[in-house]
């Protein structure tokens, strides 16, 4: 076969470069707090990927694009369907679409301790957004969905911020959001939304 | 006669590198004044995010590519006891650097380049706030060939012996930095400028992104290997004892350089434009990359308390007193490596995956990186300023007791700027703002924080003026015959005779950083070529 030299030199120079690191003197003391720290290392390492693999707990990744010149032609982002929608399993979706400078639609209603899922895009530059006390937190990048989503476990008005800059009126760039006891909310009707006034 | 010549580069660079630096200070008390809201005659945004901006510039780009240049050239001629090569060509870098510095500061002095220091595509600047960006990278690359030739012959002289870690160190940062501004690079070159000049119609904001997350980690220990190098070569000596390892320091520094480059997306975690499994990768090596810092806190540690025993210090922590406490250097140290801890267990939050969530562009995020740039780091731009000026100009400092006063106060400013920077961060507030307009309840925790920053930015803002001061003087001052210091590395506790050759030359950590930079950017990079993207116009601001 032709891996055997490649195999036999790799193997070769693994052996040198084990004896070299062999030859350096280290400290026993050096050597256990290297040790230490190596343990402290693989300990974040370790939760985190407990968390991410096993609970799921993921920073928005889905790398899907959209055209950001075109939304109001989207059929998902089309002023009509921004907000808060409930499929027929009672999964809870909001659309919202960032533009200098604010979040629209400006108001939602949320319920409190019921995954949401947030569909973020932007009309014109980078923005990103975060409601304070909470892990809903995104970059917003032109062309691209960003997709979140969170549980709020306690009810109260909370404000939406960007987070990003923007341009110069990007201070006045904020939304509200109210999350609702749970036994309160109830699934806004799709044909309300349509055409009403709730968008501003 | 060579010396002397090598000496004004020194100083030529350091000179520029502080100019920048007292500039940008009185921006900064500026912008922590502006956003409080406390004084209505300054509210403007226009002026705030061109203050941002340019603030921004001069500390990140400005202060730290001079001062590494600077350094770096007084410590190739000094370790390596050999003259400088080719001169005119250092000279020319410095002076690429510095037109591409004043190209950028007209349209960031004049509002026209209000992008931050992070460029934030497909927001657009001036082109020549672009071009001036790339001149002064341009001018740095002629300073990483100067460092990589003098380490090279010195090699070729000098075969089979160990290089001198300081120069070591400092080759070892002039290929983190060729490694590091290419991504800067790829996007300014194929991306801004065309868009500025009007080449192409648009961009994709997402690569833009990807790019400039490769330089953005690394580019953090570009400014912070000067300061490791100042604790691994002066700082022992300056204590009166030895360094604990060159070995392990040699070790740490190519831990530094060949995982610093692999690991951007930590700040890509929160973008919709990259998978999980590549913030994943990334975010394991940000984690392996604190190991040197660990190592570095050790033998540094471990070096001090040779020198406070040497002195007479006993017990578990008398050799703490023994230190020589009034000694710049020593002080500067102390100081910093403080510093390191609460910065580093800031950092440690931030790279944790999930939990970025909660602070990601919070104010808790600049609060980070001054406590760990602007404290950790700069600190030791002071001590090394200290400790050099006497031996660049031959005369005595000015003050020395000025120089502690200043070291204490850079720590107390820092400390009453950062703490409230960090909870207002996790009160919410989000940095980049230039005020505070939210009609809502959440901003008024925020205040009493906000006030608590303006002292800390005044004190930090004395501080800046004491130190420019006494180096100031020091030049102005007459020369002193007689006065005569030269520079002292520290000794190893146990000399280096040989060294096994990777850890004495960069040949093999150039291919391994090859391939982790390949598995690491080669597929986020290459996605966008290969998925149906939508480019962005630019625009204004």
């Amino acid at each position: 076969m032709e891996t055997g030299p490649i195999k036999q030199k790799l193997e070769q120079q693994w052996q040198d470069l084990s004896l070299q690191l062999r030859a350096i003197p280290i400290n026993p003391l050096e050597r256990k707090w290297a040790t230490i720290a190596l343990l402290i290392a693989a300990l974040f390492i370790g939760i985190i990927m407990i968390d991410a693999l096993v609970h799921g707990i993921n920073a928005p990744s889905n790398v899907e694009t959209i055209d950001s010149a075109r939304l109001h032609l989207s059929e998902e982002f089309a002023e009509d369907n921004l907000g808060v929608q409930t499929d027929g399993s009672g999964l809870i979706t909001v659309r919202m679409v960032a533009g200098r400078y604010s979040f629209f639609p400006k108001h939602i209603d949320v319920p409190a301790e019921t995954p949401v899922t947030f569909r973020w895009v932007s009309l014109d530059v980078l923005h990103g957004v975060h409601i304070p006390m909470t892990n809903m937190s995104t970059m917003i990048v032109p062309g691209y969905v960003a997709q979140v989503t969170t549980t709020f476990p306690k009810p109260g008005d909370y404000p939406v911020l960007c987070n990003e800059y923007c341009g110069l009126g990007h201070n006045h760039m904020w939304s509200n959001i109210s999350v609702i006891a749970k036994e309160d909310w109830a699934a806004p009707v799709k044909s309300a939304i349509a055409g009403g006034p709730e968008n501003e | 006669m060579n010396d002397a010549a090598v000496r004004k580069l020194a100083l030529g660079h350091l000179w520029v590198a502080f100019g920048a630096f007292i500039l940008a200070c009185f921006m900064g008390e500026y912008q922590v004044l502006e956003r409080s809201g406390l004084i209505d005659a300054l509210e403007s945004s226009s002026v705030y995010f061109a203050s941002v901006s340019t603030h921004g510039v001069l500390m990140a780009f400005v202060l730290t590519t001079f001062f590494i240049m600077g350094f770096g050239y007084y410590i190739a001629t000094t370790s390596l006891k050999q003259p400088l090569w080719n001169q005119p060509l250092a000279w020319g870098g410095f002076w690429v650097a510095v037109a591409g510095v004043v190209l950028a500061a007209i349209p960031l002095l004049t509002g026209n380049a209000s992008v931050l220091y992070t460029f934030y595509p497909p927001i657009q600047a001036h082109v020549v706030f672009y071009i001036g960006a790339t001149l002064l990278i341009v001018g740095s690359w002629v300073w990483c060939l100067i460092m990589i030739v003098m380490f090279s012959r010195w090699k070729q002289a000098n075969p089979g012996q160990p290089v001198p870690l300081a120069m070591f160190a400092t080759t070892a940062n002039a290929l983190l930095w060729l490694w590091t501004s290419a991504g800067v690079a790829l996007e300014v070159l194929f991306q801004l400028i065309p868009l500025a000049l009007g080449w192409i119609d648009s961009i994709d904001p997402g690569l833009a992104r990807t790019l400039f997350a490769w330089t953005l980690h690394p580019i953090v220990y570009f400014w912070l290997i000067p300061a490791y190098t100042a604790f691994y070569v002066f700082v022992p000596k300056q204590a009166g004892g030895f360094l604990f390892s060159d070995e392990v320091a040699r070790a740490a520094f190519i831990i530094l350089v060949v995982f610093g480059l692999p690991i951007g997306f930590h700040h890509l975690y929160m973008d919709p434009e990259q998978a999980a499994g590549w913030k994943l990768l990334h975010g394991f090596g940000t984690f392996v990359v604190s190991l040197p810092t660990f190592v570095t806190g050790f033998t540094v540690i471990a070096s001090l308390e040779i020198a406070g025993r040497l002195r007479g210090g006993k017990g578990l922590f008398g050799w703490i007193g023994s230190l020589p406490w009034t000694n710049s250097m020593v002080l500067a140290v102390i100081l910093s490596l403080l510093m390191l801890i609460f910065g580093g267990f800031g950092g440690l939050v931030n790279a944790s995956y999930a939990m970025n969530a909660m602070v990601h562009n919070t104010a808790w995020v600049p609060g980070h990186f001054h406590l760990i740039f602007a404290g950790t780091t700069v600190i030791m731009y002071f001590a090394v300023a200290y400790y050099l000026w006497p031996i660049l100009l031959k005369k005595p400092l000015f003050s020395r007791e000025m120089a502690l006063v200043q070291l204490w106060t850079w720590f107390i400013g820092m400390t009453i700027l950062t703490t409230p920077w960090h909870i207002l961060g996790l009160l919410g507030q989000p940095r980049r703002i230039s005020s505070v307009v939210y009609n809502n309840l959440l901003t008024l925790s925020w205040d009493p924080y906000e006030l608590a920053m303006i002292v800390g930015g005044l004190v930090l803002l004395g501080s800046a003026c004491l130190f420019i001061y006494n180096l100031a003087k020091t030049q102005l001052s007459p020369v002193q015959d007689g006065f005569v210091q030269e520079i002292e590395y520290a000794e190893p506790l146990h000399a280096v005779t040989s060294l096994p050759e990777y850890l004495n030359d960069f040949k093999l950590w150039n291919k391994v950083i090859a391939v982790l930079m390949f598995i690491s950017f080669g597929v986020p990079i290459l996605q966008f070529f290969f998925i149906d993207t939508f480019g962005s116009s630019a625009w204004g601001y």
